[in-house]
């Protein structure tokens, strides 16, 4: 019988599946951070005046700010000067159709799973793909355009439709909101766009497939979403990244804006390159991500499985200004070997009867620390608003930790606010309970873990919540003896 | 089908059983019996594979197979349940699902392919009316919230749906009402057949009166002092264990 110190070195020497690196030829900026990369990039993108503007007062407001240093970890150091801010596969011209994609890069996102094909695309799903800084196809274009439905890369948006991301992009997360989303407002590359009109319900998942292939580059993307009055739309981001000994810096921002009585759904499944079991390499995952309720009735819910990167660092949040909103996080964050994940959400609840849940479950095993961070706000007009917080972390093994940082502010005494925590080990007893029904340690881990982060998969699209039930059970394969 | 031999084992260096030898037929229904602490739920762990038991001495086979060698994981699939004293709970997997996983893994190890889920829904079906068991209860979570009663209900359901060869029924009596003791031991007696066998750790003559066992082993101080009939029981209820331990003690001496 395998012992406990054997499975767990096991799990700590498994192979990051998806390490493999793609040899497409980039057309790669130097190394560097300057108002001159800032010119580069966004010559390159052809970009109008304006956004050039907010690119260089991004870029004074994150020479002005330091690094954070409330977190529940070490900082990296991060040389920004040693990172290339632009990678794109080298094009000779812009694609029409599919046939026109360099077939290894179209390899590359087959090997991930996500066919890029519209015939091999899973029913309903529509891919936008960014590689590296550039998005490379997105598919359904042609359908959604029906319903009057806007799905593309954040450049093509720049250009087809700038009237909205000048009007939107910033004003969720404003340029200076603080150093990594500074950061990214002053470089970003790509990203997606979505826009739903007025009363139109989006009768597919969105999907984004981010995938870091070159060394030594960020990726900087930028996603903006707006459902406009009475909208709905569903969106997937999922990530991973080759492996490399070097640590890699991602610093997304993403900003969702849901007008009266619409609802967005945001779901991540981040499989980032998590480093090797000494902690060597891995992706820095920093990113802002926030949404608005903007008008009455409206709903957010950001649903995340994080089972990658050697740092994540985030927390999904939600400004519940109309009346009725409501706004919802469900998260599973897995650390193993040296991975660190500080995440949780913020509520600010602004309107009246404004509602909120948050469902946050931690899992760490080798030596992953995990820690909650949430801050539930209630302003002095959100009369009779609601909060309810869950926050469960589950051990297995001994060297690990997890942390839960909740913060409550109430500043009106009709609210009503809730937290639940609990900690939880895997117990030997659970494992020989299942090993005596006939069901191996490895499989009975992974049945206590699915079963505990049921909840939070629950919520996820139909096919992606069987794709993140796997990535655990992978995950944590043999985590326990 | 099962054979003890001279089996000796404890826990973190205290002796628990000090040579046990006990021979079960297919068929056969034996009753352990015992005060506390003579080391019977010790046994039930120990052929089980609880890795916190250690094995000093002795052979236990199933069917022939070296038993003590298989994980405990394989030990299941070789037709061992044991009804667990105090069965688990595991949050958000649902009844059903763990019992399919269950039944496929135990499948495939005896190269069957696992059961389509139609037919796995009539088997559900069939073997809940058999031992009794709510429907309701099946889609929840494993044993979360269950009342005593109602996890060692679950306990003989898992035993009627995995169809072991031996069963070890661990205390399976203790913390039921007289109602649930008739509907347990009604499936148990509706489960037995001439090719499976049972292993029945009781504190209680109560429970062999609606189970009766073909013999009764009385265990103290980690060895089995004392065998007999259906009337080794009804003569404990009556005398108590007293004059086994003082008949057992002699015995020592000698």
């Amino acid at each position: 019988m395998a012992s406990s110190t054997d499975i767990l070195t096991d799990i700590t020497e498994k192979d990051y599946e998806f390490g493999f690196v793609t040899d497409i030829e980039m057309d790669i900026a130097p190394a560097g951070l300057s108002e001159e990369t800032i010119h580069f990039i966004s010559a390159k993108k052809n970009e109008p005046e304006w956004l050039l503007d907010w690119r260089l007062k991004a870029y004074k407001a994150f020479q002005k700010q330091s690094m954070p240093h409330w977190q529940n970890f070490e900082m990296p150091d991060i040389d920004f000067q040693k990172i290339s801010y632009y990678a794109a596969p080298k094009q000779k011209k812009q694609y029409n159709s599919l046939d026109e994609v360099d077939p290894e890069l179209i390899a590359t996102f087959e090997k991930l799973g996500i066919p890029l094909s519209e015939q091999k695309t899973l029913a309903g799903v529509a891919v936008d793909a960014v590689f590296d800084s550039v998005s490379v196809a997105t598919t359904y274009k042609g359908k959604l355009k029906e319903l009057g439905i806007i799905f593309c890369s954040f450049s093509e948006a720049v250009q087809e439709h700038p009237e909205l991301v000048r009007k939107y992009a910033g004003s969720v997360v404003p340029h200076s909101d603080n150093i990594f989303a500074s950061l990214n407002a002053a470089v970003f590359s790509d990203g997606s766009f979505v826009y739903i009109p007025k009363g139109v319900r989006c009768p597919m998942e969105l999907s984004t497939y981010f995938r870091i292939n070159t060394e030594n580059t960020g990726q900087f993307e930028r996603t903006l979403i707006i459902a406009d009055e009475g909208a709905y739309v569903s969106y997937l981001e999922g990530c991973t990244a080759p492996r490399r000994d070097e640590n890699q810096l991602h610093a997304a921002v993403v900003e969702l804006i849901a007008m009266e009585n619409a609802e967005i759904k945001y779901s991540t499944v981040q499989n980032w390159y998590p480093g090797d079991k000494d902690g060597k390499g891995g992706i820095y995952n920093f990113v802002t991500k926030r949404g608005i309720c903007k008008g009455d009735n409206a709903k957010i819910s950001w649903t995340q499985v994080e089972t990658g990167s050697a740092i994540t660092w985030k927390y999904p949040s939600v400004i519940l200004q109309g009346d009725n909103s409501e706004g919802e996080f469900y998260s599973v964050a897995v650390t193993k070997n040296k991975q660190i994940a500080d995440t949780g959400t913020k509520m600010h609840h602004i309107g009246a009867n404004t509602r909120s849940r948050i469902i946050s479950k931690g899992i760490s095993a080798g030596h992953g620390q995990n820690s909650y961070r949430g801050l539930v706000q209630v302003g002095s007009n959100a009369k009779n608003a609601r909060n309810f917080t869950q926050c469960d972390s589950l051990l297995i093994g001994d060297q690990c930790g997890a942390h839960t940082f909740p913060y409550i502010e109430s500043k009106n005494s009709t609210a009503t606010i809730e937290h639940e925590a609990t900690t939880s080990k895997i117990g030997e007893d659970q494992i020989f309970y299942l090993n005596q029904r006939g069901i191996d340690t490895e499989k009975a881990v992974a049945l206590i873990v699915n079963g505990y982060a049921r909840e939070v998969l629950n919520q996820l699209p139909m096919e992606f919540a069987v794709e993140a039930q796997k990535l655990l059970s992978i995950t944590l394969e043999g985590s326990v003896g | 089908m099962l054979s003890i031999k001279n089996l000796h084992a404890g826990v973190e260096g205290k002796k628990i059983l000090k040579g046990i030898n006990l021979q079960v037929n297919a068929g056969e229904v034996h009753a352990i019996m015992g005060p506390n602490g003579s080391g019977k739920s010790s046994l039930a762990s120990v052929l089980a594979g609880r890795e916190s038991y250690e094995v000093t001495e002795g052979d236990v086979t199933l069917d022939e197979k070296e038993l003590l060698e298989m994980s405990p994981e394989d030990r299941a699939r070789e037709g061992l349940f044991l009804a667990f004293q105090y069965p688990v709970e595991i949050p958000g997997v649902s009844n059903i699902n763990f019992l399919k996983t269950a039944l496929n893994e135990i499948r495939s190890y005896r190269s069957l392919a696992p059961l389509d889920a139609k037919s796995f829904l009539a088997l559900t079906k069939e073997k809940q009316k058999l031992v009794e068991f709510d429907a309701k209860f099946t889609n929840r979570s494993l044993n979360e919230g269950f009342s005593g009663g109602e996890k060692k209900r679950n306990e003989i359901f898992q035993l009627a749906m995995l169809e072991p060869k031996l069963s070890i029924l661990d205390e399976t009596d203790s913390g039921l009402d007289i109602d649930a003791l008739r509907i347990v031991s009604n499936g148990v007696n509706r489960l037995r057949t001439d090719k499976n066998a049972f292993i029945i750790i009781t504190h209680y003559q109560r429970l062999l009166e609606y189970i009766v066992p073909d013999f009764v082993h009385v265990l103290y101080d980690g060895r089995i002092v004392k065998s007999g009939t259906k009337a080794l029981a009804l003569e404990l209820e009556e005398k108590g264990y007293d004059w086994l331990k003082e008949e057992a003690q002699l015995q020592e001496q000698v």
